[in-house]
């Protein structure tokens, strides 16, 4: 298929590999934020190409993963109450809640559908106005924009029983949680091509100024991941610390205004919690007051509602950086995908699910 | 069906964990059915294992094959069941009626029988159009008739508006094994070469673009299709073949993963001469699916001697749907059953069962 098999061209890899070898001298480890370059690496083994002096961690860029616990358990209390249609993306349905899962809530009586797009969410309180539609709003930057253009054209088109649960978060300040933290063992990024093809790169600029690391903004195709590798162990390699663009096919320095704006208009910046991480400040965007009429949190009451999470479990190590998946004692023994422990395990994009489907050869 | 490894503990509690890491995520026991268990996956598995296999065992359900077959007085027939509950009951390539005949008619010849009669149970919602069900029997007539079997004997039930999605259908079948080959899991050896009739994914897909809320153009068609006719070629051939399974759902993937587990081998296939189409490759990458995963309906793969895998690759494709046959794998040594693909650049990676399950109904 054109414009994905040129990415995956094993020859290309073997130079790419050769390249890196050439110009690696020390030790160096780095963090890949996104889930979906985390799959790549597994699926593809591209760390097992790697030279043994490069270590990769697995970051904290699985939005499903990093979904808080309390606001699953609100999607499934939204979810039972009569007349109610939650849409979610597929992933979310399975993943654990501090008793329950959507699918199980499903199971149960609740009208849970698995959509594709906010549009999708929108589309069916238009067709169903004696419903409440509620779209499950999660994701970081990439999805935020058409999150936003839904809520926008609910408001124009004066579509009432459409809300959104929103549980969107910002990469940035996991990244600097990560970096400031006593036990960061993170040299250098491999930036999310995704984000930053909205954000833009001023943001990680900031970040690579301030804590000297250097980046590479990279792509999800094994190519891409290669050639971000290349160019960040270069730059450690030369004592820069530079934000260089490796997906340059999706991403401009100044990003996509147009989206950047919907978001602004539309969202507020507010601390977060993660799962398995705790509370950022500024991690995360609500709606903003203009557009609280579409707040589900609000509309059903659960603004108060909050559950307590160990900071202990290894999922939010494993999203640091700090622990590999298979360092964890649970790890394909209690905690598989059908029953996961973490929500790591359940994502498709989470590393322990990766590390799980295509590693755990024993 | 066999259970997974990770099965074997997770009803133990574990008052003292070993290390730090205290997961506060209670562990996910369903009480109640959910979609997932019945797609083909893991947990379908599990169901299989610990409700139906724990109830009715028995040395012939234990085969774990797709039919059973069923020795009397020196003749050996084959015995199969499936039912049907496929949403939308039309897409491109087919429709319920085609899938209710080459299901059955498929299941039948996976253990190298000559399909023979079928049975047909129908479920119909109250308010079908007498129309669609009429252009669902017509198909389902013309599919037996290609095949050469016969509708023998049949049920229908009416149930209330809203209980059935249009109608379900349920068939039975009987075949006859007239060769003295025994095809099944447990018959797999190490050193079998695997063969596969075509590209892999197109079911799933094309039901995927019809799915309820997903606008996705797509010219995809369903490959259902009756595979005895290339089953019957390799065995007049006298091509020993060891097993066959048709790749429904849960994919090529969950298929290979069953045998593997049933006849205690590990199983190597090679990314590279998997056919995808591009179509369904790109419509897979969009929706983020593995076409491993994704559900065929008229695929199979043939695990055979590796003396005769070329001669029966040159069969294969000389049938009309079996042009793009190609040998994906060999079965190899191992102390655990396990799937291995090496992967475009030379990696080695696990293929896993699909675990839980995002798609709507499809078949």
């Amino acid at each position: 298929m054109r414009f994905m098999n040129e990415y995956r061209d094993g020859a290309y890899a073997e130079r790419y590999r050769k390249a890196i070898a050439k110009v690696q001298t020390k030790p160096w480890t780095l963090m890949e934020v996104c889930g979906g370059q985390t799959h790549a690496i597994l699926k593809y083994g591209i760390d097992q190409l790697l030279p043994p002096g490069i270590t990769l961690v697995h970051g904290p860029g699985c939005p499903v993963c990093v979904t808080a616990v309390e606001l699953i358990d609100k999607a499934i209390e939204i979810a039972a109450r009569p007349g109610v249609t939650l849409c979610s993306f597929g992933d979310m349905v399975r993943v654990p809640g501090s008793r329950n899962d959507l699918q199980a809530a499903k199971a149960a009586g609740g009208d849970v559908r698995i959509v594709y797009s906010p549009l999708d969410a929108l589309r069916l309180a238009q067709e169903n106005p004696k419903k409440r539609v509620v779209f499950f709003g999660v994701g970081f930057e990439t999805t935020a924009p058409a999150n936003a253009t839904a809520i926008i054209q609910a408001k124009q088109r004066n579509i009432n029983n459409f809300s959104m649960l929103v549980a969107h978060v910002r990469v940035p300040p996991a990244m600097e949680a990560i970096l400031s933290s006593p036990n960061n063992v993170v040299q250098g990024f491999l930036a999310p091509g995704h984000v930053c093809a909205v954000m833009g790169c001023a943001e990680y600029e900031d970040i690579a100024r301030k804590y000297k690391v250097p980046m590479a903004v990279t792509g999800f195709e094994p190519l891409d991941i290669l050639q971000g590798i290349h160019i960040c162990i270069t730059q450690l390699e030369q004592g820069r610390t530079d934000v260089a663009i490796q997906y340059a096919r999706g991403v401009l320095r100044e990003g996509n205004i147009a989206a950047q704006r919907l978001m602004q208009e539309v969202f507020t910046v507010i601390p977060r919690k993660w799962r398995g991480i705790g509370e950022i400040p500024e991690s995360g965007l609500a709606l903003s007051e203009r557009y609280a009429e579409f707040d589900a949190e609000r509309l059903f009451g659960l603004v108060d509602y909050s559950v307590e999470e160990s900071t202990e479990c290894i999922s939010g190590l494993v999203l640091q950086g700090n622990k590999k998946p298979v360092e964890c004692p649970a790890f394909g023994t209690r905690c598989t995908p059908e029953t996961p422990l973490g929500a790591t395990m359940v994502s498709s994009e989470g590393a322990c699910a990766a590390y799980y489907r295509y590693r755990n050869i024993s | 069906m066999t259970v997974p490894n990770d099965t074997s503990t997770p009803q133990t509690p574990n008052p003292k964990p070993q290390t730090p890491f205290v997961c506060p995520i209670p562990k996910q026991q369903y009480e109640n059915i959910v979609l997932a268990h019945g797609a083909g996956g893991r947990l379908m598995h599990n169901l299989i294992d610990q409700v139906f296999a724990k109830g009715f065992g028995n040395p012939l359900l234990e085969t774990d094959h797709d039919s059973a077959v069923l020795e009397h007085n020196g003749v050996r027939l084959c015995f199969t069941t499936d039912s049907y509950v496929v949403n939308p009951i039309f897409f491109p390539g087919g429709d319920i009626g085609t899938l209710a005949v080459c299901g059955t008619v498929n299941d039948l010849a996976m253990s190298g029988a000559r399909p023979l009669y079928l049975s047909a149970g129908f479920i119909l919602e109250e308010g079908l159009p007498i129309t669609t069900l009429q252009r669902i029997v017509q198909s389902m007539q013309a599919t037996a008739k290609e095949v050469g079997v016969a509708v023998v004997t049949g049920d229908t039930k009416v149930v209330e508006r809203g209980k059935a999605d249009g109608l379900f259908i349920n068939t039975a079948g009987i075949g006859i094994c007239e060769k003295d080959l025994k095809i099944a899991p447990r018959q797999v050896r190490e050193g079998d070469v695997l063969l596969l009739n075509g590209d892999i994914g197109r079911h799933g897909m094309a039901i995927m673009a019809l799915r309820e809320g997903l606008r996705f153009e797509t010219t995809i068609r369903s490959d259902v299709a009756p595979l005895w006719g290339m089953v019957e070629a390799l065995l007049d051939a006298g091509i020993e073949i060891h097993c066959l399974r048709d790749l429904t759902r849960g994919g090529l993937a969950s298929a290979l993963n069953e045998i593997a587990k049933t006849a205690g081998v590990r199983i190597a296939i090679d990314e590279r001469s998997i056919p995808v189409r591009d179509d369904v490759n790109g419509a897979c990458e969009m929706l983020g699916l593995d076409p491993l995963q994704v559900a065929n309906e008229g695929r199979l793969v043939a695990f055979v001697k590796s003396e005769d895998a070329d001669r029966a690759l040159e069969i294969m494709r000389g049938h009309p749907l079996g042009e793009q046959a190609a040998r994906i794998g060999q079965v190899t040594a191992g102390a655990s059953p396990l799937v291995t693909m090496n992967t475009v650049f030379g990696a080695a990676r696990i293929v896993d069962m699909l675990s839980g399950d995002p798609l709507p109904r499809i078949c």
